[in-house]
This record gives C-alpha cells, sequence and structure tokens, in this order.
C-alpha cells in the first residue's frame, strides 16, 4: 500500500522506488519541484531536464525498450506539447507514466494558463490516455501508485492530475 | 552528395552483434530496413521529431550496446531542443547519423531549411556535442564506422544526400507493439 506522510511528494518518491522507476525526466513546475529535488539526490534514480515536454515520450519509449521504467513531469500546459508524440507509447503498447501539475483551474492568478487547464483532461482523452485524478494530498500516493500499475502492467499509458487546489494557486505581486 | 541507401546498407553490412539501430520517420526507415531484416532494428513510421529522445532513452537504458540512429533532416529540425538534452545528458554509445538531403522528399521534395541558412553540424555543436562532423562524399565512410562502434559519444553525423526520392522498403511489421516488442527481444536485460 502507498504510504501517506507529510509531504505528498514523498509519498510519489515511495511509489518510484516500489515500483523500480529509475529514470525521471521533466520541464519544471514549481509543483514538481520537491520530487525533482528528492530523485536528484537518489543516485539510482537518473533525472534529465527536457527542453520540451514532448521529448519526455520518447525518451520514456526509448527507455522502456531497454528494460528501464520512467515518468514523465510537466505542468498542464506542457501536454499540448505532447499529442501527436502519445502516438509512440499508443501504437508501440508501451507503458508511459506522466505526472502532470494542473494550472489554470483553482484560484488562477494568470489567464493565459485557462486554456491549457481546461483542455488537459479533454486532450489526454483523446490521445486514448487513461486519466486519474488527485485532488487532496492523502490520495496522492495511492493514486499514482495505482496509474502506475495501470501503465506498467496493462502496457498502456496513464497520466495523474494533480489538481492545482492541492498543490495551491501562486498569487503574483506586480514590482 | 551521397547516394543515401547504398551508403545505409554499406554502414550496415557486417555489423556487430553489440549493435542496435533506431530510424526517424520516413525513408531513414525505408533505407534501414532496405538494408535487410534484422531484429536489432527498430525504424519509426509516425510520431515525428521523436526518434532523437527515443535513441537517448534507449542509450540511457542500454550502455552495453552501441545504439545508432539514422533519421533525416526534418525529423532532426523537428526536435532540435533534443539535441540540447543529449549534450547535457551525455551517453557515450550513442551515434546519431542524419541523412540531410536538405527537403521533404516524400511529401513533394519541399525544401528544409538545410537548404537554405541552417547548418546542423553547426547546431550540434552549439547545443553541446563536440563530435559533430559533416560527410559529403563516401571517402567519409571509414571515420564513420570508427565513431559507430569506437568513439566515445554522444556524436552526431551529418551526411549530405542527393535529395532523390527510392522505392518505400516496408518493416517487418508496420504494428508498433510488434515492432518493439521484437527489437526488445533482441536485447539482454
Amino acid at each position: 500500500m502507498a504510504e501517506v506522510t507529510k509531504d505528498w511528494r514523498n509519498d510519489i518518491y515511495a511509489v518510484f522506488k516500489e515500483l523500480n522507476i529509475t529514470m525521471v525526466s521533466h520541464v519544471p513546475d514549481a509543483g514538481h519541484t520537491p520530487l525533482i529535488n528528492l530523485c536528484e539526490k537518489d543516485n539510482e534514480i537518473e533525472v534529465v531536464t527536457l527542453t520540451t515536454e514532448q521529448d519526455g515520450v520518447g525518451l520514456s519509449c526509448g527507455a522502456y525498450a531497454g528494460g528501464k521504467r520512467s515518468a514523465l513531469l510537466m505542468q498542464s500546459s506542457g501536454v499540448g506539447n505532447c499529442i501527436n508524440a502519445l502516438a509512440l507509447p499508443n501504437i508501440c503498447r508501451i507503458p508511459f507514466l506522466t505526472l502532470v501539475s494542473m494550472r489554470g483551474e483553482w484560484g488562477e492568478f494568470v489567464p493565459w494558463q485557462v486554456p491549457m487547464g481546461l483542455g488537459t483532461p479533454k486532450v489526454l482523452e483523446a490521445m486514448d490516455i487513461k486519466v486519474f485524478r488527485a485532488d487532496y494530498k492523502d490520495e496522492v500516493g495511492s493514486t499514482v501508485d495505482a496509474a502506475a500499475r495501470f501503465a506498467f502492467n496493462t502496457n498502456r499509458s496513464a497520466a495523474v492530475l494533480l489538481s492545482q487546489k492541492m498543490i495551491g494557486a501562486k498569487q503574483f505581486k506586480n514590482g | 552528395m551521397i547516394e543515401r541507401r547504398p551508403f545505409v546498407q554499406k554502414i550496415l553490412k557486417n555489423r556487430k552483434d553489440n549493435l542496435r539501430v533506431v530510424s526517424g520517420i520516413g525513408t531513414s526507415t525505408w533505407d534501414l530496413m532496405s538494408a535487410g531484416d534484422n531484429v536489432g532494428n527498430f525504424g519509426f513510421i509516425g510520431a515525428m521529431g521523436q526518434s532523437i529522445p527515443f535513441a537517448l532513452g534507449l542509450a540511457k537504458a542500454k550502455p552495453n550496446y552501441r545504439i545508432l540512429l539514422f533519421t533525416g533532416d526534418g525529423d532532426t529540425l523537428m526536435s532540435l531542443g533534443s539535441i540540447s538534452t543529449i549534450a547535457n545528458h551525455p551517453v557515450s554509445n550513442l551515434t546519431m547519423i542524419v541523412l540531410d538531403n536538405e527537403s521533404y522528399v516524400e511529401t513533394g521534395s519541399q525544401p528544409t531549411a538545410t537548404a537554405g541558412k541552417t547548418d546542423l553540424e553547426l547546431i550540434a555543436k552549439g547545443s553541446g556535442i563536440n563530435n559533430s562532423y559533416t560527410v559529403k562524399s563516401e571517402e567519409g565512410y571509414e571515420k564513420i564506422m570508427k565513431t559507430v562502434y569506437e568513439e566515445e559519444g554522444p556524436s552526431f553525423i551529418v551526411v549530405k544526400c542527393k535529395p532523390k526520392a527510392t522505392p518505400l522498403v516496408f518493416p517487418h511489421s508496420f504494428d508498433g507493439s510488434v515492432s518493439i516488442n521484437r527489437f526488445m527481444s533482441s536485447m539482454n536485460s
């Protein structure tokens, strides 16, 4: 069973360790930063910083072809960059796991985040990705665990949307 | 200018057991398949722009194999950022060969950026891949073979090719799951 600790990023990290996920790629998002930091401190997990989220799809699939499990971390705005790339795990039945920190849905300050925030679940579902969602901190570990098992056991793509309600909406100050 | 298909076949003739080959969407996959069916090949037939990051993931996961990617200028130009990613997360066992015919031959030979002012060797160097060079004649063959099998990567080779359409040579299967599972079965875990 997935643990529940003080910080839900620890719970995700525990799932990575239990399920032998040894590569984590990302275009950084503040919501993921504590998890990225945990992974970077772990010599058994390779962290790859991408220039665009779509490269994480190909990277993840190539790693799987070589016997290595991975996860792609991104913000909801990155999901749109991945659409055509998602054909690769789909047609090859490669397990693909992504964790998406949501913007544009709960107390968002920046209007530019709203279009992709609204589009994220629809776009993922349009590409046949199984979409999981965590709205509360104590369900993150079990949700990521379920999504990862879904992906790796059934050779499908799975995404976990980490809600902005849980992460917290940043309020910007001018000046 | 090089005739790409016989050149690819020449590179793959008597290939060593530790070589695994990936090809990008389009003519590169037909070129690879023209060299003969081999379980150690995986050819993209879609997902343009993904062959370079795929090759990086594979090279990282399989350090005991030499990984060779053949792809085109079109596929490469779609994922230039991935070259920076490779430079900054380097793998010593990866060689990328861009078969640069300066055009989208399969769609009607529209010119790519490399027909104009863009130089992929310089982009790779600027991205941080020091072992990047261009080959314009078959005399570069020996140098390429040394890079593929011996040199510390990542390496990035631009092979300037004639923009000539060639017959399609299909892979063992168009079903991606069949292709990837067959390819995976060729490697020790």
